[in-house]
């Protein structure tokens, strides 16, 4: 059967191609949903039961409107960044074990191939900011920049724990090493680094400033660069950006479940590993949310500071704490 | 009953004795020979009140009103500015029968609480007077916004450009001479 | 002082960035020019007189009595203390009593009013700093003093029940128990707000050292209000230069001596709780009895200049207005706290960091139209 693997390819990027848009749809809902629970107010109600047509509604509008060029714009370039924002997400959920069947592909090298894959982001973004010939972009671009390259090197240390802990770079297997309880997941390997929770509060933490999500959202700013490198986006140029931004948060979300919170494994030990997948990664989805409604923003300063003069040491010294755990046990 | 204190009321009557003396109220005299057509025949003034006294806050809201020359409105704000008062506001009064701006810059006093009025006069044909602005940057804006609705030229102004009206509205509203002008959006 | 870990390397290559006049955090049509070197501010101009209208020239233009309602629409969040001035002044100058129970209520409305102002400007500085949340949370609590207000006087925001000598009617049935009853709800709200936000870490980075503007600066341009408290400075028109029953109240003057954003904003926070305070306290001493004094039918100033200031939520306001003994005024002066606060922004942000001139922007409460008139 040779064209069993290439059909099962061609499903699952079917599938993943689905499972991308309609999160993105509606964890627009349910952040909007979550926003107005937190503030004390009901959301979305008009269309649909409970607003639940909400996103449907707002796509359409977004596909109905003229994508403005701003005069004095890069047109290549600024018709490409939304381009160059969605495919690399969906690439990514390719590599994604959501269950122990439900995989991509089973890359060796998944883990790498993974942050190759979401690293794109801030090339579209600064893309977006700088093509636009607007100064609010540009200033976005900018930080974006340095956000990111501040904030992938904890991310990095964070990983390199990870794979010292597993041995392996591929993610169902790293997922299979923490199969049984829920205390052998990664995040209570306390025997291998009693500093694994910390190490799961960084990675979060870097997660958030990835995926520019409040109190990390520089590039965004509202209140101060209006919707930086997004300003001079309409229609649907705007839309893509919005849905990968949800994209990208479950990329992190599920990558957070993969390596600290046993994947699929169930802590109980009933129903398929799908769902315990998805339970996992919602929680954590909602977390962001949660996170984003109630802090305000960092400074971008203070920002860089917390990547450089505390998240940075701390992760070379838990990278050096589990080597020598490792090492000793 | 006037909360000022005694001794800001002294340094005023010394640094000013003209005020004491003569009747300042026609500040043609010091403005120069220019304003000789003016002084020839001058329009009868309001009573001028006694140039510097202390006044019943209760009353008028002010401790202390002092008249002084307009070429003196810099050593007041100076001796004000060493007494530690904080510039309120600056502002004018058209009295076109007796062709003048009389100038009214209003201080206050963090801790004490007293408020001192400063007024001079300038002639309405030459609205001229100094700023204040390197004395007290606050009155930047003040003497900007009267500049644009009196027409008064604030001499030495580091930035004497409209504040709140458009750059190319003409005339001086607050005048009491102003015909505002016709809908702009009304005209062909 | 070392603000920031880098600094403005000087202005080899600045670029404008023109802030407003319609952006998120000008709060209304100001517009801010801005000389940027990469994220710093080398210079900020401002731009101001979008919603310029000219009240002064109005205020020249009718009898006294009915430029009032023109005063309570300078600053839309505080009309109340607003339009006390503008009665104030004549009453000041006319001599006209006022029956105690309208001074009390007077009092009463004028603190319900600058809470309520001060919620809008508790939500709106955190939104400038991007926290969404409290706006929410604040206008939660801001809608029961406008319906209280509401079922008072009519309106919801530029009220105008403030009468010359009195009141425009007495209290409405039930006010004072929906007052009482907001008193007791709003003080755990307050004490919430301050958990949700006030310890807040981040925030407190984003405001604390941020944006200093010290007592001599407040002095050089005439800034009054919370500004010139957060820098240390117990200046309150209602202890200087006491007016209607503040005398007779005991309250604090909220003061913080650290000058930086966050000074304002606890002097703000501060404030809303002996606004309760009073309010507590003039409800318990509220007296029977009429509340229009004797007034004139037509009103009608002695020659002279009278000024009378009330503390309003952002400062000092004050009217001045020149008579020559007509039935309309000569000139009306109206100082606005806006317009002090504001003149120093373009001195005080220079060096800062955009996001951090924004902040300090939002710290200082701008009401646009309270600068424009």
């Amino acid at each position: 059967m040779i064209a069993a693997e290439p059909l099962r390819l061609l499903v699952f990027v079917a599938g993943v191609a689905a499972f991308v848009g309609l999160n993105a749809a509606y964890l627009v809902w349910v952040e909007r949903k979550g926003a107005g629970r937190f503030q004390r107010r009901a959301g979305p109600t008009e269309v649909g039961y409970a607003g639940l047509l909400q996103p449907i509604a707002d796509a359409g509008k977004l596909l109905s409107k003229q994508m403005i060029v701003p005069p004095g714009a890069d047109r290549f370039l600024f018709r490409l960044a939304p381009i160059l924002m969605m495919p690399p997400a969906i690439m990514a959920f390719a590599i994604l074990p959501f269950s122990e069947y439900l995989v991509g592909i089973d890359l060796n090298v998944g883990l790498i191939a993974l942050f190759a894959f979401s690293s794109f982001n801030v090339i579209a973004v600064m893309l977006a900011g700088w093509s636009s010939r607007n100064k609010y972009g540009i200033i976005s671009a900018a930080r974006v920049v340095s956000q990111n390259v501040a904030y992938e090197i904890p991310m990095m240390l964070v990983i390199i724990t990870m794979i010292m802990l597993a041995g392996t770079l591929s993610l169902p297997e790293i997922v299979n090493q923490q199969a049984g309880a829920f205390w052998n997941w990664n995040v209570f390997a306390l025997a291998s680094n009693p500093l694994m929770p910390v190490t799961f509060v960084i990675f979060f933490v870097c997660m958030l400033s990835e995926t520019n999500r409040a109190p990390f959202d520089m590039a965004e700013a509202e209140s101060e660069l209006v919707a930086g490198a997004y300003t001079e986006y309409a229609g649907m140029g705007f839309g893509v950006f919005f849905m990968a931004e949800y994209a990208n948060i479950v990329i992190g979300c599920a990558l957070a479940v993969v390596l600290f919170l046993g994947g699929w494994h169930s802590p109980v030990g009933v129903l398929p590993g799908v769902f315990w997948f998805l339970v996992k990664l919602y929680i954590m989805v909602f977390v962001v949310i949660w996170v984003r409604w109630t802090f305000p923003r960092t400074q971008f300063y203070g920002l860089l500071n917390l990547s450089w003069k505390i998240l940075i040491p701390i992760c070379i010294f838990t990278l050096m704490l589990s080597a020598v755990m490792i090492k000793l046990v | 009953m006037s909360r000022c204190p005694d001794h800001l009321f002294e340094r005023f009557q010394e640094l000013f004795p003209t005020m004491d003396t003569e009747n300042p109220a026609p500040p043609e005299a010091s403005a120069g020979a220019e304003n000789e057509a003016d002084t020839a025949e001058p329009p009868p003034p309001p009573p001028p009140p006694p140039p510097c006294r202390k006044t019943e806050f209760a009353k008028v809201g002010y401790d202390l009103d002092a008249i002084v020359e307009p070429h003196q409105i810099e050593e007041a704000a100076k001796l004000l500015d060493d007494e530690g008062f904080a510039i309120d506001m600056i502002t004018a009064v058209d009295w076109p029968d007796a062709e003048q701006f009389e100038l009214v810059y209003d201080f206050m006093h963090f801790e004490a609480g007293t408020r001192v009025c400063v007024r001079t006069r300038i002639p309405r044909d030459r609205p001229e007077i100094a700023t204040l602005s390197f004395i007290f940057p606050g009155a930047n804006w003040h003497e900007r916004e009267t500049a644009e609705f009196f027409g008064i030229q604030f001499t030495g102004h580091p930035n004497p450009i409209h504040l709140l009206l458009p750059d190319d509205f003409e005339g001086y509203p607050l005048r009491k001479d102003f015909k505002p002008p016709s809908d702009p959006l009304l005209k062909p | 002082m070392e603000l920031y870990p880098v600094q403005s390397t000087g202005p080899q290559e600045t670029f404008v960035l023109n802030l407003g006049p319609q952006h998120p955090a000008t709060h209304g049509v100001l517009r801010v020019k801005l000389t940027m070197d990469g994220e710093f501010i080398n210079e900020a101009v401002i731009v101001a007189g979008y919603v310029h209208r000219e009240h002064e020239k109005m205020g020249e233009n009718r009898p006294w009595d009915q430029f009032l309602p023109n005063t309570g629409r300078i600053d839309y969040l505080s009309a109340m203390m607003y339009t006390h001035a503008y009665v104030g002044v004549i009453e000041r100058a006319c001599g006209i009593e006022v029956p105690p129970r309208a001074e009390y209520i007077r009092v009463i409305t004028s603190e319900l009013n600058r809470i309520s102002s001060h919620l809008v400007w508790w939500g709106a500085f955190l939104l400038d700093l991007g926290g969404m949340t409290p706006l929410l949370y604040a206008f939660d609590d801001r809608e029961k003093i406008l319906d209280i207000l509401e079922a008072l006087t009519g309106a919801r925001l530029t009220y105008c029940y403030y009468r010359v000598g009195g009141l425009a009617e007495d209290l409405n049935e039930g006010f004072v128990e929906d007052v009482r009853e907001f008193v007791k709800e709003f003080r755990p709200r307050l004490k919430m707000f301050r958990r949700l936000v006030s310890e807040n870490i981040i925030f407190r980075k984003r405001v604390e050292g941020i944006g200093i503007i010290d007592a001599e600066m407040c002095r050089k341009y005439g800034a009054t209000g919370p500004m010139i408290r957060g820098a240390g400075i117990p200046y309150d028109v209602r202890r200087a230069e006491p007016y209607s029953v503040y005398p007779e109240l005991d309250f604090d003057v909220a003061v913080d001596p650290a000058a930086d954003s966050m000074a304002r904003y606890k002097v703000r926070m501060e404030e809303m709780e002996q606004s309760l305070r009073i309010i507590e306290q003039c409800l318990d001493r509220l007296p029977d009895g009429p509340v229009m004094g004797k007034v004139p039918r037509k009103l009608k100033l002695p020659e002279g200049d009278f000024c009378y200031a009330t503390e309003a939520a952002r400062g000092r306001f004050e009217v001045r207005v020149v008579s020559t003994g007509k039935p309309v005024a000569h000139r009306v002066r109206l100082r606005t706290p806006c317009f002090g606060n504001l003149s120093l922004f373009e001195e005080a942000a220079r060096g800062l960091m955009l996001a951090d001139g924004i902040a300090m922007m939002g710290s200082l409460d701008l009401v646009i139209p309270d600068i424009d008139r």
